[in-house]
């Protein structure tokens, strides 16, 4: 790689390959011209792909069908689990069938707002410009989206937009849009054109003169490695969430396959970017394994509030009223007074960092005085309750399972006015941002490396808007990594399959074996989740919702010691024949360990409040983020440097913008 | 309210595919009721683990009733004895102080044992790779809204899509039948004019391949839909039957 | 051929033998009623049911329903045990809505077919058998007597209406949910008509049965006396 010397600090230089041209036309012109591969010589060449969710399912699918052999790897029993299938509320797409001003354009500026103008401008509009071809697929797929009686799809509206943009299926879209790639992937699989490995999980990736040329994969029931060669490796790995311990993330989601990469040289982006949803229900105690999502669906009819007098908040917390027992008089709804032009539609970040505000002022509704209210009753009151249940039956079910409190159910009347139970609930780590660093062709900064989805860093910025990982996902598998990876394996054509008994692998598979072994010969005296929820508990006290330059560096500093801990007392029962899941886990959780560490050092250097990254040095005087365009614009690409006790080095992606004038997000007015 | 129980775990306990297994019974201790049934495994996992022992290997993984993984057949019931609710949405509210739980893995000859609690549902993806697809190539879609579809066919559709294939109509079948994971893919693909064009080609081929797995055949006891964690109707099934009796009869 | 090689196929065959039986129950209660009316219009009936060739090939086909209804049912069952694998439940527990029958087909089946056995023997083997072997067959009334005088008969009869009773319940809906005739709507529809059909049947035979015994056990004059 070029380097050069600016700062008299040797530096790569990042090359985004943004293609030519204005904003509208860059994905026409880079399709126009780039190179692509004959049918005849698709067959020749092999992909692999890990991972099955949205992006991994639908660009396997996708690449299967234009004739390529495509290996997929799945860490569940079957590519319809990947944890893309509990996304609940819906898919953004610019199709403007509701008349209200929707464009191309306007989901573009919604999207790059939303991700407070830390996003690469010229992906993002791309991804609009994919969105509408996306739902057309699905509907061809035979996904059974929502509908208005007149036979055509409905819509509903999300955070950070002023349109209904957003295609839902029931409370779970994520799960029908996952089907609908599982079908497509299904055909491929019975055609021949793509082989499925469940329950796999990828330990390491092949690097052979410069570019990524297999994977080592852990059979996670026979307990061996096993090699496989491909002329590209697309990873579709999701996000790094459970580095908290405590996410909505489901239980097998982990940065290990982006982790393997990074350690082999690839860029890890913008690690700071976590985001925390604000509509999870709250912690209860010690014991819980994860943080159950209330769609952000439910902001439509419902309203947050906390009580406007600290002692009725204390009442609450020591459990001697109920919310209901508070009158619309005497109730804050904080999103509608502080920000009135979106109102309970405020982007997650903003809605997360407000209730983290009222909670931290003493406004908490529950015992731990970590909860907020969203409440129905005026929803109930203006529909009727079987409206209301129509739309959100399966979320009030789902909460009352959880919590034993039916947020349907009348609980009090005061002056003639019905209140209903309302909701208990409190920001969570839900998604992240940053992630694998890639080109503008979704390639890592190593060659024939690919990330998509989830995993890779482009669209979001600094914050991602509901409704759109689903539409990144297959925006990705779907309509551009088939694309763009043509480009790269053009000129591959002549390549000739791998063997996978070539040196490069046999070393990486004895690093993997000997890392294993390790694991299991520290003998130690704990237990993987004592000590993954020791870690959840550093990066949520010190790199969660609010951060500073102190706490940071003294996550730093527990982190490392996590890590000695780790490293010498650590214990996995059984043996590495045959299923062993403790082991699994235990390689997991030193990946979480390293990327727990990245984020805060991502953290640490970035010195300004934007998106799900705040900086309480760095917020105005009503408490806003306050962003640093001078000296923070741009991406943060970490490399990793030989060994993970050693702090990465900065290379910065500078951001251009020339489509969108960069100013400070507003939500008031 | 908050109180905390004593259980008893009886688990079911194989070491591999071709061992033995036996039930082993297990003492756990002030178990919050607002724990989930799953969050209790996690704590005698974690309690097995001190004591040197290996933890009872169970599937699950987004804990919040979708994903299709966990499974557990939890006091004669698949997904224990909450209804429409998967096992990780089952609380320990659900049971009360000094209960003994019987915890056993789907039982069922197209569902091998792989570890404990842990089953091989393979062939259900088989199933679907026969035919449960729409045949058409990415990119070759006309507009979402060329073709209008009643809003109580889609709803239909959707009930029926719902399926999270998690196998638990296998195991609450005493006949160990996959008609109504079968019939709820066929009848979302059966409902929507996307799936028509192929529907004839879909059934037969996603039934002969069930019949090929060694799943049994219906009898119609309805314990299936009973047991289902979402609620797929019967209904599909006389669906599914419709659709084959006439593809056949069209051939 | 699909109606043997695939299960949907092989439970429409046990569900049309199965709706054909039902209706062939239906009648048999209406003949029998006219013994309990009359015992000469009663004879009158078993003639032009004697071994003439329509009638034998009403028996025939008859024969034919029962036979598949029956070796169907072994078949499926086996079929369906060997799906269920090696090991079995601990525990076990029926849902609510699963109707106890449903489950329990099997052994219904076998306690009626019991039933039926013993029914054969009673009347088809000393009537019909007898005329198409050429020799003098026994009439109705005669067949009557020599069963119904006693009165155990009746019991063992009226445990067979049960099981067959426990049998159509399910049975019923159950053929046509396999044909595929049912929806959400019509479920419910079957399972009430298949209910009161197998009420009125069954009731009607148990009351027949109750009647010829009297009659032929106790001396109840009126019976089959217009």
């Amino acid at each position: 790689m070029e380097e050069n010397t600016k700062n008299n600090v040797a530096q790569p230089v990042i090359d985004s390959k943004i293609p030519e041209g204005p904003i509208a036309e860059k994905w026409t012109n880079y399709k126009a011209h780039q190179k692509l591969v004959n049918p005849a010589n698709k067959r020749r060449l092999d992909i692999i792909v890990v991972g099955t969710g949205l992006a991994g399912a639908s660009a396997a699918a996708t690449l299967g069908e234009m004739g390529f052999k495509v290996l997929n790897f799945c860490i569940q029993d079957s590519p319809r689990r990947a944890h893309s299938i509990a996304a609940q509320g819906g898919i953004n797409a610019a199709k403007n069938y509701q008349n209200d001003g929707d464009s191309v354009y306007r989901l573009f500026y919604d999207t790059v707002k939303g991700g407070d103008y830390r996003a690469r401008e010229a992906n993002v509009y791309r991804l609009a410009e994919v969105s509408n071809n996306i739902i057309d697929q699905c509907v061809a797929q035979g996904v059974p989206f929502a509908r208005e009686y007149g036979g055509l799809l409905a819509n509903r509206s999300f955070g950070g937009a002023q349109v209904s943009r957003t295609f839902y299926a029931k409370g779970q879209t994520g799960q029908q849009l996952l089907l609908g790639a599982y079908s497509s992937l299904n055909r491929q699989i019975k055609m021949g054109n793509v082989k499925s490995f469940n329950r796999y999980e990828m330990h390491d990736v092949v690097i052979i003169d410069g570019r990524a040329r297999g994977i080592i994969a852990k059979n996670l029931v026979t307990g061996k490695l096993e090699r496989f060669a491909a002329h590209a490796v697309v990873i579709a790995t999701g996000g790094y969430g459970n580095t908290y311990f405590l996410s909505t993330n489901a239980m097998a989601c982990n940065v290990s396959a982006a982790m393997a990469c990074y350690r082999k040289g690839a860029y890890f982006a913008n690690p700071a970017y976590v985001q925390i949803h604000p509509t999870c229900i709250p912690r209860h105690g010690d014991k819980q394994s994860k943080l159950t999502l209330m769609s952000e669906s439910l902001r439509n009819d419902g309203r947050i509030w906390v009580p406007k007098n600290i002692e009725d908040a204390k009442r609450l917390q020591a459990g001697q009223i109920k919310g209901s027992d508070i009158p619309e008089e005497e109730r804050d709804y904080y999103l509608e007074r502080r920000y009135p032009a979106f109102g309970n539609l405020v982007p997650r970040d903003v809605a997360s960092r407000a209730a983290k505000e009222r909670c931290d002022k003493g406004y908490g509704v529950n015992n731990t005085g970590q909860a907020v209210f969203l409440d129905f009753s005026e929803a109930i009151n203006r529909l009727g309750i079987d409206v209301v249940r129509q739309r959100y039956g399966n979320l009030f079910d789902m909460y009352e399972e959880i919590t034993d409190v039916n947020p349907g159910e009348l609980a009090n009347t005061i002056n003639g006015v019905n209140y209903y139970n309302p909701m208990m609930i409190y920001p969570a780590i839900h998604y992240t941002m940053g992630g694998i660093w890639v080109d503008y062709e979704l390639q890592t900064s190593i060659k024939g490396l690919f990330a998509i989805g989830e995993c890779n860093f482009s669209d979001h910025g600094a914050n991602r808007l509901g409704a759109s990982a689903l539409m990144q996902g297959l925006a990705d598998g779907y309509f551009v990594l088939p694309y763009t990876i043509q480009n790269y394996l053009s000129d591959q054509i002549t390549v000739p399959r791998f063997s996978t008994d070539l040196p490069e692998f046999e070393e990486a598979e004895e690093r993997v074996q000997a890392n294993l072994d390790h694991l299991m010969n520290i003998k130690g005296a704990r237990s993987v989740d004592s000590i993954h929820k020791e870690l959840g508990n550093i990066m949520w006290d010190y790199v969660g919702m609010a951060r500073t330059k102190q706490s940071l560096e003294t996550a730093l500093e527990k982190i490392k010691a996590l890590r000695e801990e780790f490293e010498t007392n650590l214990f996995v029962p059984g043996t590495q024949e045959g299923m062993n899941i403790e082991l699994d886990k235990a390689f997991r959780l030193r990946d979480f360990i390293t990327m727990g560490e990245l984020i805060a050092y991502d953290a640490l250097n970035r010195q300004e409040s934007c998106g799900g990254h705040f900086r309480e040095e760095h917020q105005t005087e009503e408490g806003e983020a306050k962003r640093d365009d001078e000296n923070y614009f741009y991406v943060s690409c970490w490399k990793y440097n030989d060994d993970d006790t050693k702090a990465p080095s900065l290379i910065k992606e500078p951001l251009h913008y020339e489509a969108i004038k960069v100013q400070t997000r507003n939500y008031k007015n | 309210m908050e109180t905390n129980i004593n259980v008893k775990l009886k688990i079911w306990r194989q070491a591999n595919p071709q061992a033995k297994g036996e039930f082993v019974t297990y003492e756990l201790h002030d178990i919050p009721t607002d724990t989930s049934f799953l969050e209790t495994l996690d704590i005698l996992n974690e309690q097995l683990i001190e004591q040197g022992e290996e933890p009872v290997a169970f599937d699950h993984d987004c804990r919040e009733g979708i994903c299709g993984m966990c499974s557990l057949y939890i006091n004669g019931h698949p997904h224990g004895p909450a209804t429409g609710a998967t096992t990780c949405q089952l609380y320990m509210r659900r049971f009360h102080d000094g209960e003994t739980i019987t915890v056993e893995p789907w039982r069922s000859a197209a569902f091998p044992v792989i570890k404990d609690l842990m089953v091989n549902r393979n062939a259900f993806d088989q199933i679907q790779q026969a035919g449960g697809y729409v045949s058409f190539n990415t990119g070759g879609a006309q507009d979402a809204n060329a073709i209008p579809i009643s809003k109580v066919d889609a709803d239909e559709a959707m009930d029926s899509a719902t399926c999270i294939g998690c196998g638990a109509c296998v195991a609450a079948c005493k006949n160990g039948s996959a008609m109504l994971f079968v019939s709820a893919k066929v009848s979302q693909f059966a409902l929507l004019p996307q799936g028509k064009a192929e529907a004839k080609r879909r059934v037969k081929a996603m039934l002969s391949k069930m019949d090929e797995l060694g799943f049994g055949n219906c009898t119609n006891t309805g314990a299936c839909a009973a047991e289902c964690p979402k609620n797929i109707k019967l209904s599909n099934i006389a669906r599914l039957n419709r659709e084959f009796i006439c593809a056949k009869c069209a051939d | 051929m699909w109606l043997f090689k695939s299960s949907v196929g092989r439970k429409v065959v046990m569900s049309v033998t199965g709706l054909f039986l039902i209706l062939f129950l239906t009648f048999h209660a209406l003949m029998n009623a006219v013994a309990v009316y009359s015992l000469d219009a009663y004879e009158a009936v078993c003639e032009f049911l004697g071994a003439n060739w329509y009638a034998l090939l009403g028996t025939a086909v008859l024969a034919a329903g029962f036979v598949i209804h029956i070796i169907y049912a072994f078949i499926l069952t086996l079929q369906n045990r060997s799906a269920r694998g090696n090991d079995r439940y601990a525990v076990t527990a029926r849902p609510k809505s699963v109707e106890w029958a449903s489950q329990n087909m099997l052994v219904l089946g076998i306690i009626v077919l019991c039933f039926l056995v013993l029914h054969l023997f009673q009347f088809w083997a000393k009537m019909q058998l007898p005329e198409i072997m050429g020799e003098y067959p026994t009439t109705g009334e005669q067949a009557l007597e020599a069963v119904f005088s006693q009165p155990w008969v009746c019991i063992v009869y009226l445990i067979g209406f049960c099981a067959i009773w426990f049998h159509i319940t399910h049975g019923f809906w159950s053929a046509f949910q396999s044909i595929g005739v049912n929806n959400d709507k019509w479920i419910n529809r079957w399972k009430c008509i298949g209910w009161w059909w197998a009420t009125i049947v069954m009731l009607l035979f148990a009351v027949e049965v109750i009647a010829l015994t009297g009659k032929f056990a106790w001396g109840w004059e009126c019976v089959g006396a217009c």
